[in-house]
């Protein structure tokens, strides 16, 4: 089976949920012709052998620096330039819907 | 007097002779963006107040001539994905349209460090994700030389606000091309520094494995010194190094320049690619070593692009959740507020993205799709290791056409995403590499692409600027 064809939307429907986007119906159905596009173009990539090959995640090979775990308390001004920008917020705290 | 006609040094050299202030330099440009702007649409945020301000404090600077450099009240641009307290940063999206910048990206503060003047912040595909600036949610962008003709993207603002005289540089982000296709398009200079060479602080991620801020000015010089400015180790981005690239006694007869056969095969404009080979003939006559190189796995890079830039985005733009900040919407539940806000915030490109990031990390999919192109990246990455061990330096198009018209490919993904073919493996490689304005193509600007070892920023720049000096 080739990929683009397993692209149904179904699977569209759940990769969305994965990522929390609500598409609308002409959204989705779009969505469904371009990333069979664009994942039958990229199958390119199966011509080659990667059998023995490392993975790369950074073209820098980095070492992970570590800090103390210390609190910082930031200053009121800059709480304020944060969480002004909340749609809700109640005193410090961001303010959220039920979660269930 | 026609302050575009001055570089970087020349304007500084004006100031300390107090042939004009910062103030009255600042105005001038504030005055070329009233004038020019309707038209070219290069700005989403101009303060004049701001900078006028900030003019007046590096006049007081000049007039005590104290902390004085070459950036002291020079006006520039910022794109808008990298955040400057005291302006909105959008990255041209309607989710962050009213966000405030809280505080200064690390290459922004070592601007202001310098008493640079900040005019406002410039255009782009919405999240850095496009290829002609189209794609921005708040603001049509085009081509200064060409007002038909997109300016090339994501930095297409700040390409555009270069070349249509609207300030003195401007900082963009090249995650795949972002800085070097729009410089190539507009016909100005602009460098992607080494992966690390410039601290990611403050620029609003897109894929933070290739993401990198840089440079864009009308000349070699200029954009060097501006790089200087912002590059160096961050404690704020742990990514960022330290590093040191002297290169002594450049002459071109010492150095080797590869052409990869790739880069000019089918596809190439046969217009680009004679100002881009007539560039490589003159350096041939001044004694510069030429000779054919092969990057074998070329093909492979924008497959292997979109597989890692989406998989990277769609883990970036997860903290878009209008619940602590930019565009919120729905009301019953936290789930509702999440898909709702999310699916009419963003655009159809970042969703298309945040979409395909998703499905090749998703259970059954990852090994095939995220580990395999990690893989293919290696392969990349060898081949510029490889290439460059033979050579100083690798010579190709920045892009196989010219600057492209308004609406020509907006409607197609996957034929914009290919305008981006020869810009995208510098990122997998993590070298550094700049556009330099080589010719013209149907009276449209071409780009050279230098491409170099990492951290080796200063031979770029000194093969660049020989280059300028041969047209």
């Amino acid at each position: 089976v080739q990929i683009k064809d397993m692209i149904d939307k179904e699977t569209v429907q759940h990769i969305a949920r994965l990522a929390r986007l609500e598409l609308s119906q002409p959204e989705t159905e779009k969505m469904q012709a371009d990333l069979a596009e664009i994942l039958g173009y990229i199958d390119m990539l199966n011509e080659i052998d990667t059998s023995n090959i490392e993975p790369t995640s950074h073209s820098i090979p980095l070492l992970n620096i570590t800090r103390n775990d210390n609190p910082h308390f930031a200053e009121q001004e800059t709480i304020e330039s944060m969480l002004t920008q909340a749609p809700q917020r109640q005193e410090n705290y961001y303010k959220v819907k039920e979660i269930l | 007097l026609d302050f575009n006609s001055l570089t970087i040094k020349q304007l500084h050299q004006g100031l300390v002779k107090k042939d004009y202030s910062a103030l009255e330099l600042t105005d001038f440009y504030l005055e070329q963006i009233k004038e020019k702007d309707g038209q070219i649409g290069a700005y989403l945020q101009v303060e004049p107040e701001v900078a006028r301000t900030q003019a007046m404090q590096a006049d007081k600077a000049l007039q005590q001539g104290q902390d004085i450099n070459l950036l002291t009240g020079i006006p520039g641009a910022i794109k808008d994905a990298i955040m400057v307290k005291g302006f909105k940063c959008t990255t041209a999206s309607r989710t962050l349209e009213n966000y405030q910048a809280p505080y200064d990206a690390t290459s922004v503060a070592k601007l202001r460090e310098s008493s640079a003047v900040f005019l406002g912040k410039t255009n782009l595909d919405e999240f850095a994700m496009g290829s002609s600036t189209e794609r921005s949610a708040l603001k049509k962008t085009v081509n200064p030389r060409d007002y038909s003709r997109v300016p090339g993207g994501t930095s297409g603002g700040s390409a555009a606000a270069v070349a249509g005289g609207e300030c003195v540089f401007a900082l963009g982000s090249d995650t795949g091309g972002s800085i070097r296709q729009p410089a190539s398009f507009c016909g100005i200079v602009g460098l992607k520094p080494t992966y690390g060479a410039v601290s990611r602080y403050g620029l609003i991620a897109h894929a933070s494995s290739l993401d990198q801020v840089g440079s864009m000015a009308k000349t070699v010089e200029d954009c060097e010194i501006v790089f200087n400015t912002i590059a160096g180790k961050d404690e704020k981005d742990s990514t960022s190094i330290d590093f040191k690239f002297q290169i002594s006694n450049f002459k071109l007869k010492n150095i080797r320049i590869g052409i990869p056969k790739e880069y000019f095969a089918e596809g190439i404009e046969p217009e680009v690619r004679e100002a881009v080979m007539g560039t490589i003939k003159k350096l041939e006559k001044e004694g510069t070593a030429v000779q054919e190189i092969s990057l074998p796995h070329t093909k492979y890079a924008l497959p292997c692009y979109y597989i890692i830039s989406t998989s990277e985005a769609s883990a970036n733009l997860a903290r878009f959740d209008g619940i602590r900040y930019g565009f919120s919407k729905g009301q019953d539940n936290l789930a509702s507020i999440y898909t709702q806000s999310r699916g009419h915030g963003f655009g159809p490109e970042v969703k298309r993205r945040i979409m395909l990031g998703t499905f090749v990390l998703s259970s059954g999919y990852y090994d095939a799709y995220y580990l395999k192109a990690q893989k293919v990246r290696t392969l990349l990455k060898q081949d510029f290791a490889r290439a460059l061990e033979q050579v100083d330096f690798i010579l190709t198009p920045v892009s196989p056409f010219p600057a492209f018209k308004l609406g020509e490919k907006v409607e197609d993904p996957l034929k914009m995403y290919l305008s981006d073919i020869y810009t995208i493996s510098i990122n997998l490689a993590g070298v550094p590499a700049m556009s330099l304005p080589c010719g013209q193509a149907s009276d449209l600007p071409v780009g050279l692409q230098i491409v170099s070892k990492p951290f080796n920023e200063a031979g770029i720049f000194n093969l660049a600027k020989t280059i300028e000096s041969l047209n």
